[in-house]
């Protein structure tokens, strides 16, 4: 490891507000593109499901 | 080999011979992407040794760089999958190239966010009217465009040509933002990776920042597949192969 303790990681020299700041914005940006089509996959799945199911109850 | 092409060729064509084989795909790009993530991250935060003129904030590289390549990259393929779908009126191009676009456009926010926030300590602004940020900020908004006519038209075909259309267009941005740094004189240092030359990188800097390339390249694949996967889905409703898939408890996952 590069840095002596926890607390000399945590502040990145003195640049720990932006190393952080950049790591955490991306963070955010993967997790919400991951989030978001798995989200709109189950919404989708879900209405079709109900679409046959009343489909079949129409028919009988 | 022409044949053998060929015959991928028409299987990307079929929704349903895609969705199937990214089923398959997916574990393959995701869970390399998840580990090349976190190794490259660790590696970069915490082990890779500062920069001796930027100190450490010169760790934001390993976001920065693979954002920035990817974006550009990204790009290149919206296009190339427009083009397709302009020449072969091949739909599954056209929705591949709807589902690049946002993903596309995060991946150019991260670079341009990031650059602005390492710009502050390195160059003591966030942001200057530079050719390498100008062009970059222009990416963002030709990727704004291209999503904005992707469903502006009244059919869907329109959308698709339109959007295909303005990529091919936008695609004159991506040597003005490779060669800017060359071309004008800039605050932005030159490129950290060629294929040419010997990196002027330290090895034990280097190598934390190629399995972060990696890993973001995974991802955008990953991310992609998703993406056109619910396309071919909502697409291809009524068809009987997406109505049996939504009964079985497996199709559900």
């Amino acid at each position: 490891m590069y840095f002596d303790n926890f607390a000399d990681f945590l502040a990145m020299g003195k640049h720990g507000f932006y190393v952080w700041l950049c790591y955490g914005i991306t963070a955010v940006v993967i997790v919400v593109n991951i989030i978001a089509p798995m989200l709109q996959r189950k919404k989708l799945i879900e209405q079709q499901a109900r679409l046959q199911r009343r489909e079949k109850n129409n028919a009988s | 080999m022409w044949e053998a092409l060929k015959r991928l060729y028409h299987r990307m064509g079929s929704p349903k011979w895609f969705y199937e084989i990214s089923t398959r795909w997916l574990p393959w790009f995701a869970i390399p992407a998840g580990l090349c993530l976190i190794v490259g991250t660790v590696w970069g935060l915490a082990f890779a040794p500062a920069d001796y003129q930027q100190g450490n904030s010169f760790r934001i590289i390993y976001i920065h760089v693979p954002a920035a390549l990817l974006a550009q990259s990204a790009f290149a393929m919206m296009a190339m999958a427009g083009a397709v779908f302009l020449i072969w009126r091949m739909k599954m191009a056209a929705w591949v190239a709807a589902s690049i676009a946002p993903i596309g456009a995060s991946f150019c926010f991260l670079a341009l966010i990031t650059g602005a926030i390492w710009g502050k300590p390195t160059w003591g602004t966030w942001w200057v009217w530079d050719a390498r940020l100008t062009s970059m900020l222009l990416l963002l908004f030709l990727y704004f465009g291209v999503m904005a006519l992707q469903q502006a038209m009244d059919t869907e075909d329109n959308s698709a040509k339109a959007g295909a259309i303005l990529s091919l267009v936008g695609l004159v941005n991506i040597p003005i933002i490779k060669y800017s740094v060359d071309w004008w004189n800039t605050l932005h240092q030159p490129a950290t990776l060629t294929l040419t030359e010997k990196p002027a990188m330290a090895t034990e800097m280097l190598i934390p920042l190629l399995i972060m390339i990696a890993g973001f390249y995974l991802l955008f694949a990953t991310l992609v597949f998703l993406r056109t996967r619910n396309k071919i889905l909502w697409h291809e409703r009524k068809k009987s192969w997406v109505n049996k898939l939504i009964q079985t408890p497996a199709g559900r996952s």
